[in-house]
Protein backbone atom coordinates (compact mmCIF):
# COMPACT_ATOMS: atom_id res chain seq x y z
CA UNK A 1 0.00 0.00 0.00
CA UNK A 2 1.05 3.19 -0.73
CA UNK A 3 0.48 6.91 0.64
CA UNK A 4 0.55 9.51 -2.70
CA UNK A 5 0.81 13.58 -1.62
CA UNK A 6 0.17 15.54 -4.21
CA UNK A 7 0.56 19.25 -3.77
CA UNK A 8 -1.06 21.40 -6.61
CA UNK A 9 -2.42 24.97 -7.36
CA UNK A 10 -5.47 25.77 -5.21
CA UNK A 11 -7.26 26.72 -8.34
CA UNK A 12 -6.66 23.26 -10.30
CA UNK A 13 -8.45 21.42 -6.99
CA UNK A 14 -12.01 20.84 -8.41
CA UNK A 15 -10.36 19.45 -11.93
CA UNK A 16 -8.06 16.82 -9.85
CA UNK A 17 -10.42 16.04 -7.78
CA UNK A 18 -13.38 15.28 -10.36
CA UNK A 19 -10.78 13.48 -12.47
CA UNK A 20 -9.51 11.43 -9.69
CA UNK A 21 -13.45 10.47 -9.11
CA UNK A 22 -13.72 9.76 -12.69
CA UNK A 23 -10.98 6.97 -12.14
CA UNK A 24 -12.80 5.25 -9.29
CA UNK A 25 -10.77 6.36 -6.56
CA UNK A 26 -13.20 6.21 -3.44
CA UNK A 27 -11.58 8.89 -0.87
CA UNK A 28 -9.05 11.55 -0.57
CA UNK A 29 -7.76 14.30 2.10
CA UNK A 30 -7.43 17.59 1.10
CA UNK A 31 -5.05 20.16 2.96
CA UNK A 32 -4.48 23.61 3.16
CA UNK A 33 -0.64 24.21 3.41
CA UNK A 34 1.82 26.64 2.27
CA UNK A 35 5.27 26.49 1.09
CA UNK A 36 7.79 27.55 -1.92
CA UNK A 37 9.56 26.06 -4.20
CA UNK A 38 11.05 27.13 -7.70
CA UNK A 39 8.23 29.35 -8.03
CA UNK A 40 9.00 31.04 -4.88
CA UNK A 41 6.48 33.78 -3.47
CA UNK A 42 5.53 36.42 -5.27
CA UNK A 43 5.04 40.41 -3.81
CA UNK A 44 2.38 42.52 -2.94
CA UNK A 45 2.11 46.07 -2.56
CA UNK A 46 1.34 48.50 1.28
CA UNK A 47 1.07 52.31 0.51
CA UNK A 48 3.74 52.38 -2.28
CA UNK A 49 6.23 50.09 -0.69
CA UNK A 50 6.59 46.65 -2.29
CA UNK A 51 7.32 43.57 0.23
CA UNK A 52 7.28 39.79 -0.90
CA UNK A 53 5.36 37.39 0.61
CA UNK A 54 8.02 34.16 0.90
CA UNK A 55 5.40 31.51 0.86
CA UNK A 56 2.15 30.29 -1.60
CA UNK A 57 -0.81 28.70 -0.59
CA UNK A 58 -1.31 25.41 -1.97
CA UNK A 59 -3.37 22.26 -2.14
CA UNK A 60 -2.34 19.24 -0.68
CA UNK A 61 -3.82 15.64 -1.59
CA UNK A 62 -3.63 12.72 0.25
CA UNK A 63 -4.90 9.23 -1.42
CA UNK A 64 -4.12 5.96 0.23
CA UNK A 65 -4.11 3.53 -2.50
CA UNK A 66 -2.48 -0.32 -3.40
CA UNK A 67 0.38 -0.90 -5.09
CA UNK A 68 -0.70 -1.72 -8.85
CA UNK A 69 -2.94 1.56 -8.94
CA UNK A 70 -0.11 3.92 -8.16
CA UNK A 71 1.12 4.71 -11.68
CA UNK A 72 -2.20 5.50 -13.17
CA UNK A 73 -3.72 7.90 -10.09
CA UNK A 74 0.34 9.60 -10.48
CA UNK A 75 -0.81 9.78 -14.38
CA UNK A 76 -3.96 11.40 -13.68
CA UNK A 77 -2.95 14.20 -11.19
CA UNK A 78 -0.37 14.96 -13.28
CA UNK A 79 -2.39 15.08 -16.38
CA UNK A 80 -5.14 17.42 -14.50
CA UNK A 81 -2.92 19.83 -12.24
CA UNK A 82 -0.62 20.57 -14.89
CA UNK A 83 -0.37 24.36 -16.96
CA UNK A 84 2.84 23.75 -17.96
CA UNK A 85 3.80 26.55 -15.86
CA UNK A 86 5.99 26.96 -12.49
CA UNK A 87 4.79 26.19 -9.49
CA UNK A 88 2.46 23.93 -10.50
CA UNK A 89 3.57 21.77 -7.29
CA UNK A 90 4.86 17.58 -7.22
CA UNK A 91 3.73 14.24 -5.67
CA UNK A 92 5.57 11.92 -3.14
CA UNK A 93 4.87 8.45 -2.88
CA UNK A 94 5.32 7.00 0.85
CA UNK A 95 4.48 3.29 1.80
CA UNK A 96 2.10 2.78 4.41
CA UNK A 97 3.09 0.02 6.89
CA UNK A 98 -0.89 -0.91 7.92
CA UNK A 99 -4.62 0.45 6.97
CA UNK A 100 -7.34 0.26 10.02
CA UNK A 101 -10.76 1.31 8.94
CA UNK A 102 -12.04 2.31 12.83
CA UNK A 103 -15.61 1.20 12.54
CA UNK A 104 -14.99 -2.39 11.53
CA UNK A 105 -11.19 -2.99 12.43
CA UNK A 106 -10.88 -3.96 8.64
CA UNK A 107 -6.93 -4.06 8.35
CA UNK A 108 -4.58 -4.08 4.74
CA UNK A 109 -6.60 -3.70 1.24
CA UNK A 110 -10.09 -4.14 2.83
CA UNK A 111 -9.51 -0.80 4.42
CA UNK A 112 -8.67 1.51 1.67
CA UNK B 1 -38.37 61.55 -5.55
CA UNK B 2 -40.74 64.30 -5.45
CA UNK B 3 -40.70 66.34 -8.29
CA UNK B 4 -39.60 70.01 -8.10
CA UNK B 5 -42.35 71.93 -9.66
CA UNK B 6 -41.39 75.51 -9.27
CA UNK B 7 -45.23 76.83 -9.35
CA UNK B 8 -46.07 74.84 -6.36
CA UNK B 9 -43.05 76.17 -4.72
CA UNK B 10 -43.77 79.54 -5.51
CA UNK B 11 -47.35 79.07 -4.57
CA UNK B 12 -46.20 78.38 -1.21
CA UNK B 13 -44.13 80.41 -0.55
CA UNK B 14 -46.86 83.09 -1.19
CA UNK B 15 -48.48 81.49 1.08
CA UNK B 16 -46.82 80.71 4.08
CA UNK B 17 -45.79 83.84 6.17
CA UNK B 18 -43.28 80.80 7.95
CA UNK B 19 -41.45 79.85 4.61
CA UNK B 20 -41.93 84.15 3.64
CA UNK B 21 -38.90 84.89 6.50
CA UNK B 22 -36.82 82.56 5.04
CA UNK B 23 -36.90 80.15 1.53
CA UNK B 24 -34.52 77.15 3.41
CA UNK B 25 -36.36 75.16 5.78
CA UNK B 26 -34.21 74.05 9.00
CA UNK B 27 -36.30 70.96 9.25
CA UNK B 28 -35.81 69.96 6.20
CA UNK B 29 -32.34 70.75 5.98
CA UNK B 30 -31.35 69.22 8.87
CA UNK B 31 -32.98 65.60 7.99
CA UNK B 32 -31.86 65.81 3.78
CA UNK B 33 -28.09 66.23 5.11
CA UNK B 34 -28.62 63.29 7.58
CA UNK B 35 -30.65 61.37 4.52
CA UNK B 36 -27.15 61.95 2.94
CA UNK B 37 -24.68 60.84 4.76
CA UNK B 38 -27.11 57.66 5.00
CA UNK B 39 -27.65 56.95 1.40
CA UNK B 40 -23.69 57.21 1.36
CA UNK B 41 -23.36 54.84 3.74
CA UNK B 42 -25.38 52.53 1.32
CA UNK B 43 -22.75 52.16 -0.64
CA UNK B 44 -19.53 52.62 1.17
CA UNK B 45 -19.57 50.08 3.24
CA UNK B 46 -22.52 48.75 2.96
CA UNK B 47 -22.99 47.64 -0.69
CA UNK B 48 -19.52 47.10 -0.78
CA UNK B 49 -19.29 44.61 2.18
CA UNK B 50 -22.13 43.04 1.08
CA UNK B 51 -20.52 42.27 -2.79
CA UNK B 52 -17.41 41.28 -1.06
CA UNK B 53 -18.76 38.78 1.09
CA UNK B 54 -20.86 36.89 -2.43
CA UNK B 55 -17.27 36.53 -3.87
CA UNK B 56 -14.44 34.40 -3.48
CA UNK B 57 -11.82 34.98 -1.14
CA UNK B 58 -9.06 35.92 -4.32
CA UNK B 59 -11.51 38.52 -5.01
CA UNK B 60 -12.72 40.16 -2.09
CA UNK B 61 -10.68 43.16 -2.60
CA UNK B 62 -11.49 43.95 -6.32
CA UNK B 63 -15.04 44.30 -5.58
CA UNK B 64 -14.46 46.21 -2.55
CA UNK B 65 -12.01 48.36 -4.65
CA UNK B 66 -14.31 49.11 -7.68
CA UNK B 67 -16.85 50.18 -5.19
CA UNK B 68 -14.53 52.95 -3.55
CA UNK B 69 -13.29 53.50 -7.27
CA UNK B 70 -16.65 54.30 -8.11
CA UNK B 71 -17.77 56.22 -5.62
CA UNK B 72 -14.51 58.57 -6.44
CA UNK B 73 -15.28 58.99 -9.86
CA UNK B 74 -19.02 59.59 -10.28
CA UNK B 75 -18.18 62.45 -7.26
CA UNK B 76 -16.03 64.10 -9.55
CA UNK B 77 -18.11 63.39 -12.71
CA UNK B 78 -21.30 64.51 -10.95
CA UNK B 79 -19.04 67.88 -9.89
CA UNK B 80 -17.97 68.48 -13.56
CA UNK B 81 -21.21 68.14 -15.05
CA UNK B 82 -23.28 65.21 -13.99
CA UNK B 83 -25.47 67.41 -11.91
CA UNK B 84 -25.97 69.93 -14.46
CA UNK B 85 -27.16 67.60 -17.45
CA UNK B 86 -29.83 65.75 -14.67
CA UNK B 87 -31.16 68.26 -12.72
CA UNK B 88 -30.72 72.29 -14.53
CA UNK B 89 -32.45 72.36 -17.90
CA UNK B 90 -36.06 71.94 -19.84
CA UNK B 91 -34.53 68.87 -22.37
CA UNK B 92 -37.00 66.45 -22.45
CA UNK B 93 -34.08 63.68 -22.60
CA UNK B 94 -30.90 65.63 -20.93
CA UNK B 95 -30.62 68.57 -18.92
CA UNK B 96 -28.23 71.54 -19.48
CA UNK B 97 -25.16 73.02 -18.97
CA UNK B 98 -25.93 76.46 -16.97
CA UNK B 99 -24.07 74.26 -13.84
CA UNK B 100 -21.45 72.72 -15.54
CA UNK B 101 -18.71 72.75 -12.52
CA UNK B 102 -21.21 73.53 -10.58
CA UNK B 103 -20.38 77.30 -11.40
CA UNK B 104 -23.90 78.56 -11.22
CA UNK B 105 -23.68 77.57 -7.57
CA UNK B 106 -23.51 79.76 -4.40
CA UNK B 107 -23.58 79.87 -0.68
CA UNK B 108 -26.81 81.10 -0.54
CA UNK B 109 -28.77 79.00 -3.89
CA UNK B 110 -31.85 77.11 -3.25
CA UNK B 111 -33.45 74.13 -3.94
CA UNK B 112 -36.94 74.14 -3.14
CA UNK B 113 -36.60 74.55 0.77
CA UNK B 114 -33.20 73.49 1.13
CA UNK B 115 -29.56 74.95 0.31
CA UNK B 116 -28.35 73.64 -3.50
CA UNK B 117 -25.29 72.63 -2.26
CA UNK B 118 -27.10 69.60 0.07
CA UNK B 119 -29.41 68.96 -2.82
CA UNK B 120 -26.24 68.52 -5.06
CA UNK B 121 -24.47 66.05 -2.07
CA UNK B 122 -28.09 64.48 -1.83
CA UNK B 123 -28.17 63.59 -5.62
CA UNK B 124 -24.68 62.48 -5.90
CA UNK B 125 -24.91 59.53 -3.59
CA UNK B 126 -27.75 58.23 -5.59
CA UNK B 127 -25.44 58.43 -9.02
CA UNK B 128 -22.83 56.94 -6.89
CA UNK B 129 -24.88 53.66 -5.75
CA UNK B 130 -26.22 52.91 -8.92
CA UNK B 131 -23.43 52.25 -11.64
CA UNK B 132 -21.94 50.45 -8.01
CA UNK B 133 -24.74 47.88 -7.84
CA UNK B 134 -23.94 47.18 -11.63
CA UNK B 135 -20.51 45.76 -9.87
CA UNK B 136 -21.88 42.65 -9.02
CA UNK B 137 -23.17 41.51 -12.68
CA UNK B 138 -19.36 41.74 -13.77
CA UNK B 139 -17.48 40.91 -10.43
CA UNK B 140 -14.65 38.61 -10.21
CA UNK B 141 -13.68 39.17 -13.96
CA UNK B 142 -13.54 42.60 -15.37
CA UNK B 143 -10.60 44.37 -15.54
CA UNK B 144 -10.08 47.48 -13.45
CA UNK B 145 -8.71 50.00 -15.72
CA UNK B 146 -11.68 48.77 -18.01
CA UNK B 147 -14.47 49.16 -15.43
CA UNK B 148 -13.41 52.89 -14.31
CA UNK B 149 -13.53 54.04 -18.08
CA UNK B 150 -17.04 52.36 -18.33
CA UNK B 151 -18.16 53.79 -15.06
CA UNK B 152 -17.57 57.40 -16.70
CA UNK B 153 -19.48 56.20 -19.97
CA UNK B 154 -22.21 54.59 -18.15
CA UNK B 155 -22.99 57.31 -15.44
CA UNK B 156 -22.83 59.90 -18.64
CA UNK B 157 -25.43 58.28 -21.14
CA UNK B 158 -27.37 55.72 -19.14
CA UNK B 159 -28.07 57.44 -15.08
CA UNK B 160 -27.79 61.17 -16.49
CA UNK B 161 -30.85 60.81 -18.95
CA UNK B 162 -33.21 58.80 -16.84
CA UNK B 163 -32.57 60.83 -13.73
CA UNK B 164 -33.57 63.80 -15.85
CA UNK B 165 -35.85 62.34 -17.54
CA UNK B 166 -37.55 61.09 -14.40
CA UNK B 167 -36.58 63.71 -11.90
CA UNK B 168 -35.27 66.60 -13.63
CA UNK B 169 -38.19 67.45 -15.09
CA UNK B 170 -37.46 66.06 -18.39
CA UNK B 171 -40.16 63.23 -21.03
CA UNK B 172 -41.12 60.99 -18.02
CA UNK B 173 -41.96 63.29 -15.33
CA UNK B 174 -43.80 65.49 -18.06
CA UNK B 175 -46.20 62.51 -18.42
CA UNK B 176 -46.48 61.86 -15.02
CA UNK B 177 -44.69 59.10 -14.38
CA UNK B 178 -43.94 58.17 -10.40
CA UNK B 179 -41.06 56.91 -9.41
CA UNK B 180 -40.81 58.14 -5.54
CA UNK B 181 -37.17 57.12 -5.01
CA UNK B 182 -35.48 55.33 -7.51
CA UNK B 183 -37.54 52.31 -8.97
CA UNK B 184 -36.35 53.44 -12.99
CA UNK B 185 -33.74 55.69 -12.39
CA UNK B 186 -31.62 53.43 -9.80
CA UNK B 187 -32.89 49.56 -9.79
CA UNK B 188 -33.78 49.80 -13.32
CA UNK B 189 -31.00 51.15 -14.89
CA UNK B 190 -28.44 49.27 -12.64
CA UNK B 191 -30.31 45.68 -12.78
CA UNK B 192 -30.75 46.21 -16.86
CA UNK B 193 -27.24 47.21 -17.25
CA UNK B 194 -25.74 44.63 -15.47
CA UNK B 195 -27.88 42.30 -18.02
CA UNK B 196 -25.96 43.70 -20.58
CA UNK B 197 -22.78 43.55 -18.93
CA UNK B 198 -23.04 40.11 -17.91
CA UNK B 199 -23.77 38.98 -20.97
CA UNK B 200 -21.09 40.99 -22.91
CA UNK B 201 -18.27 39.99 -20.72
CA UNK B 202 -19.52 36.06 -20.53
CA UNK B 203 -19.80 33.85 -17.55
CA UNK B 204 -17.12 33.04 -14.79
CA UNK B 205 -15.06 30.57 -15.43
CA UNK B 206 -16.55 27.39 -13.76
CA UNK B 207 -19.78 28.90 -14.21
CA UNK B 208 -22.83 27.32 -13.83
CA UNK B 209 -21.22 25.37 -11.18
CA UNK B 210 -21.09 24.85 -7.39
CA UNK B 211 -17.55 26.41 -6.81
CA UNK B 212 -18.60 29.99 -7.81
CA UNK B 213 -20.13 30.57 -3.91
CA UNK B 214 -20.03 33.14 -1.12
CA UNK B 215 -16.54 32.96 0.81
CA UNK B 216 -17.65 35.10 3.65
CA UNK B 217 -21.69 35.25 4.59
CA UNK B 218 -21.28 37.41 7.97
CA UNK B 219 -19.46 40.01 5.72
CA UNK B 220 -22.96 39.26 3.72
CA UNK B 221 -25.25 39.91 6.67
CA UNK B 222 -23.49 43.35 7.80
CA UNK B 223 -23.36 44.66 4.49
CA UNK B 224 -27.06 44.02 4.02
CA UNK B 225 -28.09 45.16 7.71
CA UNK B 226 -26.38 48.52 6.79
CA UNK B 227 -28.19 48.47 3.79
CA UNK B 228 -31.35 48.11 5.35
CA UNK B 229 -30.40 51.04 8.05
CA UNK B 230 -29.15 53.23 4.68
CA UNK B 231 -32.55 52.92 3.01
CA UNK B 232 -34.05 54.91 5.47
CA UNK B 233 -32.56 58.06 3.92
CA UNK B 234 -33.14 56.66 0.53
CA UNK B 235 -36.23 56.60 0.71
CA UNK B 236 -37.32 58.99 3.34
CA UNK B 237 -35.27 61.30 1.68
CA UNK B 238 -36.35 61.01 -1.71
CA UNK B 239 -39.37 63.41 0.14
CA UNK B 240 -36.76 65.90 0.19
CA UNK B 241 -38.55 67.60 3.04
CA UNK B 242 -38.70 66.63 6.56
CA UNK B 243 -42.64 65.95 6.86
CA UNK B 244 -45.58 63.74 6.91
CA UNK B 245 -44.32 61.89 3.43
CA UNK B 246 -40.57 60.82 4.25
CA UNK B 247 -42.41 59.25 7.59
CA UNK B 248 -44.93 57.21 5.67
CA UNK B 249 -41.54 56.47 3.23
CA UNK B 250 -39.62 55.01 6.03
CA UNK B 251 -42.51 53.15 7.39
CA UNK B 252 -43.39 51.25 4.44
CA UNK B 253 -39.59 51.11 3.62
CA UNK B 254 -39.51 49.12 6.26
CA UNK B 255 -42.38 46.98 5.93
CA UNK B 256 -41.31 46.25 2.19
CA UNK B 257 -37.76 45.45 3.93
CA UNK B 258 -39.59 42.83 6.44
CA UNK B 259 -42.09 41.23 4.15
CA UNK B 260 -38.95 40.80 1.41
CA UNK B 261 -37.07 39.15 3.81
CA UNK B 262 -39.74 36.55 5.08
CA UNK B 263 -41.38 35.93 1.97
CA UNK B 264 -38.10 34.87 0.15
CA UNK B 265 -36.76 33.13 3.60
CA UNK B 266 -40.37 31.22 3.51
CA UNK B 267 -39.83 30.31 -0.32
CA UNK B 268 -36.55 29.01 0.16
CA UNK B 269 -37.14 27.23 3.43
CA UNK B 270 -40.44 25.29 1.37
CA UNK B 271 -38.25 24.78 -1.87
CA UNK B 272 -35.21 23.61 -0.57
CA UNK B 273 -35.88 22.47 2.95
CA UNK B 274 -33.80 25.30 4.86
CA UNK B 275 -34.08 28.85 5.02
CA UNK B 276 -30.82 30.44 4.47
CA UNK B 277 -28.97 33.71 5.60
CA UNK B 278 -27.91 34.28 2.46
CA UNK B 279 -31.75 34.11 1.07
CA UNK B 280 -33.47 36.23 3.95
CA UNK B 281 -30.89 39.32 3.12
CA UNK B 282 -31.26 39.01 -0.36
CA UNK B 283 -34.98 39.17 0.30
CA UNK B 284 -34.89 42.04 2.17
CA UNK B 285 -32.53 44.00 -0.61
CA UNK B 286 -35.39 43.00 -2.74
CA UNK B 287 -37.91 43.83 -0.96
CA UNK B 288 -35.70 47.65 -0.60
CA UNK B 289 -35.99 47.46 -4.23
CA UNK B 290 -39.55 46.77 -4.96
CA UNK B 291 -40.70 49.03 -2.60
CA UNK B 292 -38.41 52.07 -3.73
CA UNK B 293 -40.66 53.78 -6.23
CA UNK B 294 -43.63 53.11 -4.36
CA UNK B 295 -42.33 54.64 -0.80
CA UNK B 296 -44.31 57.58 -1.70
CA UNK B 297 -47.64 56.41 -2.85
CA UNK B 298 -48.43 53.47 -1.42
CA UNK B 299 -49.86 53.07 2.52
CA UNK B 300 -48.72 50.45 4.94
CA UNK B 301 -51.10 47.81 3.49
CA UNK B 302 -49.93 48.35 0.28
CA UNK B 303 -46.37 47.95 1.68
CA UNK B 304 -46.90 44.36 2.91
CA UNK B 305 -48.38 43.35 -0.76
CA UNK B 306 -44.91 44.89 -2.20
CA UNK B 307 -43.07 43.13 0.13
CA UNK B 308 -44.51 39.78 -0.71
CA UNK B 309 -44.42 40.12 -4.50
CA UNK B 310 -40.68 41.36 -3.94
CA UNK B 311 -39.87 37.97 -2.03
CA UNK B 312 -41.54 35.35 -4.12
CA UNK B 313 -41.44 37.31 -7.68
CA UNK B 314 -37.59 37.95 -7.30
CA UNK B 315 -36.92 34.56 -5.97
CA UNK B 316 -37.81 33.28 -8.97
CA UNK B 317 -36.05 35.55 -11.10
CA UNK B 318 -33.17 35.01 -9.46
CA UNK B 319 -33.55 31.29 -10.45
CA UNK B 320 -34.56 31.58 -13.72
CA UNK B 321 -31.88 34.18 -14.82
CA UNK B 322 -28.62 31.52 -14.00
CA UNK B 323 -30.41 28.41 -14.11
CA UNK B 324 -33.08 28.67 -17.20
CA UNK B 325 -31.17 31.83 -19.21
CA UNK B 326 -27.69 30.45 -17.96
CA UNK B 327 -26.86 34.21 -17.86
CA UNK B 328 -23.89 34.66 -15.69
CA UNK B 329 -25.64 37.95 -13.49
CA UNK B 330 -22.63 36.95 -10.51
CA UNK B 331 -24.25 38.77 -7.88
CA UNK B 332 -28.24 38.45 -9.12
CA UNK B 333 -28.49 42.64 -10.06
CA UNK B 334 -31.50 41.79 -12.39
CA UNK B 335 -33.40 39.53 -10.64
CA UNK B 336 -33.35 41.46 -7.42
CA UNK B 337 -32.68 45.10 -8.20
CA UNK B 338 -33.87 45.10 -11.69
CA UNK B 339 -37.23 42.64 -11.97
CA UNK B 340 -37.50 44.83 -8.03
CA UNK B 341 -37.58 48.46 -9.13
CA UNK B 342 -40.24 47.42 -11.93
CA UNK B 343 -42.60 45.41 -10.48
CA UNK B 344 -42.44 48.26 -7.53
CA UNK B 345 -43.08 50.91 -10.22
CA UNK B 346 -46.50 48.80 -11.80
CA UNK B 347 -47.36 47.51 -8.49
CA UNK B 348 -47.92 50.91 -7.29
CA UNK B 349 -50.41 51.93 -9.90
CA UNK B 350 -53.08 49.54 -7.77
CA UNK B 351 -52.51 50.09 -4.49
CA UNK B 352 -51.87 54.08 -4.70
CA UNK B 353 -55.30 55.64 -4.11
CA UNK B 354 -56.47 56.09 -0.45
CA UNK B 355 -60.14 54.87 -1.44
CA UNK B 356 -58.25 51.76 -2.81
CA UNK B 357 -57.15 48.56 -2.77
CA UNK B 358 -54.98 48.37 0.20
CA UNK B 359 -55.28 52.06 -0.07
CA UNK B 360 -55.13 52.94 3.61
CA UNK B 361 -52.39 55.81 4.47
CA UNK B 362 -51.51 55.31 0.27
CA UNK B 363 -51.20 58.84 -1.56
CA UNK B 364 -53.16 58.50 -4.38
CA UNK B 365 -52.83 60.35 -7.95
CA UNK B 366 -55.30 61.81 -10.37
CA UNK B 367 -55.11 59.30 -13.51
CA UNK B 368 -57.58 56.38 -12.90
CA UNK B 369 -55.62 53.47 -11.77
CA UNK B 370 -55.29 52.05 -15.19
CA UNK B 371 -54.47 55.14 -16.86
CA UNK B 372 -51.32 55.66 -14.35
CA UNK B 373 -50.61 51.73 -14.71
CA UNK B 374 -50.10 52.73 -18.83
CA UNK B 375 -48.29 56.00 -17.91
CA UNK B 376 -46.20 53.33 -15.11
CA UNK B 377 -45.83 51.02 -18.04
CA UNK B 378 -44.50 53.48 -20.68
CA UNK B 379 -41.51 54.65 -18.36
CA UNK B 380 -40.27 51.14 -17.63
CA UNK B 381 -40.61 50.40 -21.42
CA UNK B 382 -38.34 53.75 -22.29
CA UNK B 383 -36.12 53.19 -19.52
CA UNK B 384 -35.31 49.80 -20.12
CA UNK B 385 -34.46 50.36 -23.78
CA UNK B 386 -32.77 53.59 -23.01
CA UNK B 387 -30.43 51.11 -20.87
CA UNK B 388 -30.32 48.36 -23.11
CA UNK B 389 -28.89 50.20 -25.88
CA UNK B 390 -26.55 52.87 -24.18
CA UNK B 391 -25.10 50.00 -21.66
CA UNK B 392 -24.43 48.28 -24.75
CA UNK B 393 -22.72 51.26 -26.33
CA UNK B 394 -20.56 51.87 -22.96
CA UNK B 395 -18.96 48.72 -23.00
CA UNK B 396 -18.42 48.49 -26.96
CA UNK B 397 -16.88 52.30 -26.47
CA UNK B 398 -14.61 50.95 -23.00
CA UNK B 399 -13.39 46.92 -25.31
CA UNK B 400 -12.29 49.74 -28.25
CA UNK B 401 -10.28 51.47 -25.46
CA UNK B 402 -8.92 47.85 -23.69
CA UNK B 403 -9.80 44.50 -22.89
CA UNK B 404 -12.92 44.10 -21.21
CA UNK B 405 -11.86 40.93 -19.14
CA UNK B 406 -8.79 39.93 -17.55
CA UNK B 407 -7.01 37.14 -18.61
CA UNK B 408 -7.96 33.54 -17.79
CA UNK B 409 -4.95 33.30 -15.37
CA UNK B 410 -5.58 35.92 -14.13
CA UNK B 411 -9.03 34.88 -13.39
CA UNK B 412 -8.12 31.91 -11.80
CA UNK B 413 -5.16 33.84 -9.73
CA UNK B 414 -8.17 35.59 -8.01
CA UNK B 415 -7.99 39.78 -8.98
CA UNK B 416 -6.68 40.88 -5.80
CA UNK B 417 -3.49 39.94 -6.67
CA UNK B 418 -3.68 40.42 -10.10
CA UNK B 419 -5.37 43.30 -10.68
CA UNK B 420 -4.00 45.17 -7.44
CA UNK B 421 -1.46 43.31 -6.16
CA UNK B 422 -2.84 42.68 -2.73
CA UNK B 423 -4.41 40.25 -1.01
CA UNK B 424 -7.37 40.31 1.18
CA UNK B 425 -6.35 37.47 3.52
CA UNK B 426 -2.71 37.58 5.06
CA UNK B 427 -0.80 34.81 3.43
CA UNK B 428 1.73 35.04 6.16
Amino acid sequence: MKLISAIIKPFKLEEVRQALIDFGVEGLTISEVKGFGRQKGHTELYRGAEYTIDTLPKIKIEILTDDNDVPSIVDVISSSANTAKIGDGKIFITNVDEVIRIRTGETGSDAI
Amino acid sequence: MKLFNYGLITLATLLSPAVLSSEINSGDTAWILTATALVLFMTLPGLALFYGGLVRSQNVLSVLMQCFAICCIVSVVWVVYGYSLAFTGNGSIIGGTDALFLSSLTRDSASGTLPESLFVVFQMTFAIITPALVVGAFAERMKFSAMCIFTVLWVTLVYLPACHMVWGGGYLSSIGVIDFAGGLVVHATCGVGALVAAMMLGPRKGFPGGSLVPHNRPMVVMGAAMLWVGWFGFNGGSAVAADSSAGMAILVTHIGAAVGALTWMTVEWVKTGKPTVVGIATGMVAGLATITPASGTVGPQGALLIGFLAGLICFYATQMIKGFFKIDDSLDVFPVHGVGGILGILTLAFIGKPDGFLGAGAAGFDPSVFDQFMIQLQGVIVICLWTLVFSWVALKVTSLITDIRVSNESEHEGLDLTEHNESGYSSG
